[in-house]
């Protein structure tokens, strides 16, 4: 099981890769945004997996829920400070 | 045996939810659209991970334990994350409303 899990979490990495084009190239602020709560979603399922692979889950587990909790705070934080128009109008294009 | 087989078809579905996320970020036309396919997706792709994990982790270590309460972690993360990915989604989503993004339309004819 330790061979599925490590190409899972490469496959994940190639993933993670696709939407780290989009948060780069992104034509407006919001869709940085959302790639990088998307990124931080794949991650908590990489981290599970290593849990697995290092054979230390209890461990991973906790720095699974800690990192899910803190890309919640950071979404959240975010959201709320580019709910205006003109820092959105501004970057499109 | 049979639990491995059941472990594999759990992360492997879970995987394809995330792979269609991913498409659909980078495919898609349009900021509410792009949005739509990030935020289900990403939910049920790590939800269903995690239940395969747990259901594997609870029968590695022979129902001791520690194995259920490694699978009552496993499952407090699945919980968590069915929760608060919505939330930011739709926080996202209204901040982006109310900065007034353009919405994606179809075309005319005369310009295709």
């Amino acid at each position: 099981m330790t061979e599925f899990y490590i190409g899972a979490s490469l496959a994940i990495f190639t993933m993670v890769a696709m939407c780290l084009f989009r948060a780069i190239k992104g034509p407006t602020i919001i869709d940085r945004i959302v790639a990088i709560n998307v990124i931080g979603t794949k991650t908590i399922a990489v981290i599970l997996m290593m849990g697995y692979i290092y054979e230390r889950v209890d461990m991973f587990m906790d720095i699974a829920l800690i990192y899910a909790l803190i890309n919640f705070m950071g979404s959240l934080a975010m959201a709320k400070y580019f709910e205006r128009k003109g820092i959105v109008a501004g970057d499109s294009q | 045996m049979i639990v491995d087989i059941i472990t594999i078809t759990l992360v492997v579905s879970g995987m394809a939810f995330l792979l269609l996320g991913a498409v659909g970020l980078l495919r898609f036309p349009d900021f509410f659209t792009r949005m739509h396919a990030a935020g289900k997706c990403d939910t049920l792709g790590v939800l269903l991970i995690a239940l395969g994990m747990a259901l594997e982790h609870l029968f590695l270590y022979d129902f001791s334990f520690m194995a259920i309460q490694g699978a009552f972690k496993f499952l407090l993360i699945a919980g968590f994350v069915f929760v608060t990915s919505p939330t930011a989604t739709h926080a996202i989503a209204r901040a982006a409303q109310r900065s007034e993004i353009p919405m994606w339309t179809r075309p005319k004819k005369e310009d295709r």
